[in-house]
């Protein structure tokens, strides 16, 4: 089975390479970017076809690592 | 002094700092493999170095954080036991919860290494007994990720609690942006736990112990820490 965790800073925190990347956007000439964040997504292939705990396997792995819940939100996608 | 320095794969300061607490204790440390699960019998401080666990994989400090001998750590920690940990250290200790916040990319997005000037704000703790409150000490940072932030309560609960130990400031202790190199939130350099035995800070004071380098201002941390220890400094 197959899923999909994806990590992103919280609104508010600042994201200096979102910033760095946005200007470079900008620098090469694709216009309409209102701003840019940046994060992380983590394809990750699961033993099992249990799509309930597939779900509980992967919030626990974002908890415990995946994510810095401090900085960070989460989300997972059981794909299939 | 009877030391610890916890050794992860891909750090690389570890023997900078085992030299320092050999050199200024008199008392070589143990180093201490990240796969074991139980400190060295009487340890009485531990100490967790720079460099890049893992490469900074992931986040700096975070597959560290999760190693076994840090439930040793978390352990030591909760008992009272002395914890210090620098730049990739206080990393991994904010990862592993035994501090609060998280060091963010530097505002400039430039790995900086260089020296900087650090306020001491407090002389009453187990780690800084051997500065004053309110001096100034020139010693190096080397970091890509130093910028110091976390939720609005935490901060003002560090404030409010005197638990920020370290600034970056001007050689004359002025708290100034200019000075602020990474851009950490009230120039925070090293903050404290709630309960005062578990330090992190980003700058090297393990590399300012000798003359001949140039500076000694990191000396009194390591002497301070000898003092409290009991081992002759």
């Amino acid at each position: 089975m197959k899923a999909r965790v994806t990590v992103t800073l919280k609104s508010g925190v600042l994201d200096p390479q979102g910033k760095a990347i946005e200007g470079a956007l900008r620098s090469l000439g694709v216009d309409g970017v209102a701003s840019v964040r940046q994060g992380k997504v983590f394809d990750i292939e699961l033993e099992g076809g249990d799509p309930k705990k597939a779900e509980a396997l992967l919030n626990q792995a974002a908890d415990k690592l995946l994510a810095n819940t401090v900085i960070e939100n989460y989300r997972v996608e059981v794909i299939g | 002094m009877k030391a610890a320095v916890l050794v992860f794969p891909g750090i690389n300061r570890e023997r900078d700092m085992a030299r320092t607490l050999r050199l200024v204790s008199g008392q070589a440390p143990s180093m201490v493999w990240h796969a074991e699960r139980k400190l060295p019998a009487g340890t009485d401080l531990v100490v967790v170095p720079g460099g890049f666990s893992y490469g900074d994989y992931l986040r700096c400090g975070a597959i560290a954080a999760r190693s076994p001998i840090m439930d040793a750590v978390r352990a030591f920690a909760a008992k009272g036991g002395l914890v210090l940990g620098v730049c990739n250290g206080f990393q991994i200790l904010c990862e592993s919860g035994l501090l609060p916040g998280v060091l963010m990319r530097n505002e400039n997005l430039r790995f900086i290494c260089r020296d900087v000037f650090l306020k001491v704000e407090r002389s009453d703790t187990p780690f800084t007994r051997g500065y004053n409150a309110g001096q100034v000490i020139r010693v190096p940072v080397a970091h890509g990720e130093g910028n110091y932030i976390a939720d609005g309560e935490t901060i003002a609960r560090l404030e409010g609690e005197g638990r920020v130990i370290f600034r970056y400031s001007s050689p004359d202790g002025m708290i100034d942006p200019d000075w602020n190199h990474n851009g950490a939130i009230n120039a925070i350099a090293g903050i404290a736990n709630d309960r005062g035995n578990v330090l992190g800070m980003m700058p090297h004071p393990e590399n300012h112990v000798e003359a001949d380098i140039g500076s000694t201002d990191g000396r009194g941390l390591f002497a301070g820490l000898a003092k409290q220890l009991g081992a002759a400094a």
